[in-house]
């Protein structure tokens, strides 16, 4: 590896000094379509020459990235090695100017977020809500899927129904349920009250709360998985399920053997994505509890906020710091679950 | 689309730093023409209540008979929501508001930000002049002038008169007196004898003044919030939830609390004059009459309720300050605090509103002003505002016994010494 790596530099290196450089391009597990192995400069020309059309078409897009992601990004990074606030930012308004004094304090602000013990009670909770809500979500959607793969009366209308809270724009669903959660005067706990039970401090008590957000967000996210996992199911050939009958395999068998095998590579990549996502679900947490009852469902992203937007100054310096810090997270994630699917032989 | 907040409000986040830095530098006198008639649209951010904004909408939008050229943009923001708001709109300065409701507690930290327009001279003066002093201070930042004050509250015990007598006792006027009256409401009607709002921290301040405490000693630039004091004063707020004598919420507190007290779920509540027009919408109180109001309950030392209100202020970076000034001394002047002193029981911030007959037979008036008078004036710090977020978390979790009356009190310290840097 280390070998490869110091020859494309090497070639690199001579690519940029004269034309004849590409031919020390040689080799069995040399790349000629300019992507990987460095620069070759007449595959580049060549892949130009041939594509140009394809580059031109993806050119708006890079630049449209670079600018909404690309730039705010490094902006972040950026102003997260600095002790920037709301308070020493330059700007002008009306007649009042005032100027930058904002310094570069290094990684100052990733010591002091580290070494705060809040951190560490928000990343486990974090860490906790992702896992609670993503396998919850999977084994019920998974079973509901598997439910409405049959044939029955009135698919279609199941179906429908049970999309619905995709469909529902997200903070509408949100501030439904915290009425329905309201101890006072939510319909929960006159259900309850009807069944002679006394009333759950569903938003309350910290447990409950826990309990309450984790239960909304499953809700939101079944459809999801559902839609998904079904269309797995169906895209799993009919003549197995046949064959296994034939062979005598009882419907767990045949689920075990052929249902998750098949579903295997829809599964994965519903499990990164809504991993991903819970853990950056800011709504319903913020919407539903805004992180209590006092800071106890407050999770990495809600936090990051609380830095930014609720305490004053707003310090851009350490909320960015938390936001880098949580991408740096779900890197290491992605990167983790990659290599561990690649060695199960998953192609990814 | 799921993760969009999250990632807008860290684009937000990034974007409000970048965009900061190129603010409006458009001429400020712009609106008043050659001939000194005023022209041009003012935006109001108005912060008050469901109950009240039909009321003020109604006033701003009359400033139009005055100034005809003149168009008011009525803009309701709730309360809850507004301080974050008006920064947002402020540091972008898109979509910015040219007058603010601002609570006296944010004043200070919008002037120290930038974001405020001094009052022009003539008004200053007139504000030293001719309102209440405790009110005009609240305005004031670094011995400058940034807003006039529209109107001044403080919080004080409402109850229900039936439910009391029905249950024979009088207003409680100590905190003592209340676990008792509770207990005998509880006994005697059922219900609840005191809603506490548990979600909010500006409901905590009259337990700390009751037992002889605060949050901050700005003079000596002391956090007092963690002391003996501050203590005792989470110790009654856990004591009077578990000991039956109030409930409390920790989500939808306002709502909750009102909806309790309207139908007479509970027999007393904790609140201010914003409250009163709502309050009279309820069953409870079809019977105007109905309704008193006490002074706060006692502590352990003295009865003590924070003194609020609201400033009017103007954005620095309004395109049309001219007509904006015109519009807050419009909003200001004695006759539309006549007015929502009288539609609304709020009080006025003028000394000479008080001599009027519509305010002067206000029963609610008649109650708060000599309360407003002897209520406890906050530190105007440019920080004030932001002690109540984590004064909030630490006050929530004592209430619901997530965490322990001590352990509260000295994380909120902890917490207000990293917002006050360099405080003991």
């Amino acid at each position: 590896m280390a070998a490869h790596t110091s020859r494309s530099v090497a070639k690199a290196a001579g690519s940029e000094a004269g034309p004849d450089a590409g031919t020390a391009a040689r080799g069995p597990s040399r790349r000629t379509d300019g992507k990987a192995g460095g620069t070759n400069r007449p595959g580049l020309k060549r892949a130009l020459a041939t594509h140009w059309y394809a580059w031109a078409m993806v050119t708006p897009v890079v630049l449209v990235l670079g600018v909404i992601i690309g730039w705010p990004l490094v902006r972040g990074v950026y102003l997260s090695l600095t002790d920037a606030t709301e308070r020493n930012v330059g700007r002008t308004i009306g007649a009042n100017h005032i100027e930058a004094t904002y310094q570069f304090v290094g990684l100052d602000n990733y010591a002091a977020v580290l070494a705060d013990p809040v951190f560490l009670q928000r990343l486990v909770w974090t860490v906790l809500w992702t896992v609670a809500c993503v396998s919850v979500t999977f084994a019920l959607g998974l079973g509901l899927a598997s439910v409405l793969n049959r044939e029955f009366k009135g698919r279609a209308a199941y179906r429908m129904a049970l999309i619905l809270p995709w469909a529902v724009p997200g903070f509408v669903s949100v501030f439904a349920w915290r009425f329905l959660f309201n101890r006072d005067n939510g319909i929960l706990n006159k259900i309850l009250d009807g069944g002679g039970i006394s009333a759950v401090p569903w938003l309350d008590d910290p447990t409950w709360a826990k309990f309450s957000v984790i239960a909304v967000n499953v809700w939101l996210g079944i459809p999801f998985m559902m839609v998904a996992l079904l269309g797995g199911m169906q895209s799993i050939p009919g003549e197995l399920y046949e064959a296994a009958e034939m062979d005598g395999a009882s419907p767990w068998q045949r689920f075990r053997h052929i249902t998750l095998p098949g579903l295997r590579t829809v599964s994965m990549t519903v499990i990164l994505l809504s991993t991903i996502w819970t853990f950056n679900m800011f709504p319903v947490i913020f919407l539903l509890t805004r992180g209590g009852p006092g800071d106890s469902t407050e999770i990495l992203v809600t936090q990051a906020f609380r830095e930014a937007f609720v305490t004053s100054p707003r310090d851009f310096a350490v909320s960015a710091t938390w936001g880098v810090l949580i991408l740096l997270l779900l890197m290491i994630f992605a990167l983790v679950y990659r290599r561990s699917l690649r060695k199960q032989g998953e192609v990814w | 689309m799921r993760r969009g907040i999250a990632a807008t409000a860290l684009v937000a986040t990034l974007a409000l730093a970048a965009t900061a830095c190129g603010g409006d530098t458009k001429d400020a006198n712009g609106g008043a023409k050659a001939d000194g008639e005023l022209s041009g649209t003012v935006t109001w951010w108005d912060t008050s209540n469901d109950a009240e904004k039909a009321s003020f909408q109604k006033l701003a939008e009359a400033f139009t008979a005055k100034h005809p050229k003149v168009t008011v943009k009525y803009v309701n923001v709730p309360y809850g929501d507004a301080q974050n708001k008006v920064k947002n709109a402020f540091s972008s300065g898109s979509e910015a508001p040219d007058v603010i409701r601002s609570d006296v507690g944010w004043v200070a930290d919008f002037a120290s930000l930038g974001y405020l327009a001094e009052v022009p001279a003539d008004t200053a003066k007139k504000v030293d002049a001719e309102f209440l002093p405790q009110a005009a201070a609240s305005g004031k930042y670094e011995g400058k002038t940034y807003a006039v004050p529209q109107v001044i509250d403080t919080l004080g015990l409402f109850y229900n008169k039936k439910m009391l007598a029905d249950a024979g006792v009088q207003p409680p006027k100590t905190l003592e007196e209340l676990k008792t009256a509770s207990a005998a409401i509880k006994a005697k009607t059922g219900k609840a004898g005191l809603y506490l709002r548990g979600d909010d921290s500006y409901w905590f301040l009259p337990l700390i003044y009751g037992e002889g405490g605060d949050l901050v000693d700005a003079k000596t630039k002391t956090v007092t919030v963690d002391n003996a004091a501050g203590v005792k004063a989470f110790k009654t707020a856990r004591d009077l939830v578990t000991s039956g004598a109030a409930i409390t919420n920790a989500t939808d507190g306002w709502t909750n609390m009102q909806t309790a007290f309207k139908t007479g779920e509970a027999a007393m509540m904790i609140n201010g004059p914003w409250a009163v027009a709502d309050s009279y919408a309820g069953d409870q109180f079809k019977d105007k009459a109905n309704l008193g109001v006490a002074a706060v309950p006692a502590g352990s030392v003295k009865a003590g309720a924070p003194q609020g209100g609201h400033d009017l202020a103007v954005y620095a970076g309004s395109k049309n300050i001219a007509a904006a000034n015109a519009f807050v001394d419009y909003m200001t002047s004695q006759e539309v605090q006549v007015q929502s002193a009288k539609e609304l029981s709020l009080l006025p911030t003028r000394t000479a509103a008080y001599e009027q007959p519509d305010v002067k037979s206000s029963e609610m008036v008649q109650f708060f002003k000599p309360a407003v008078d002897k209520a406890v004036e906050r530190a105007w710090i440019p920080e004030n505002g932001s002690l109540f977020e984590p004064l909030k978390v630490e006050y929530t979790k004592a209430i619901t016994g997530a965490s322990s009356p001590e352990d509260a009190a000295k994380a909120a310290g902890v917490e207000f010494r990293k917002i006050l840097k360099g405080w003991k």
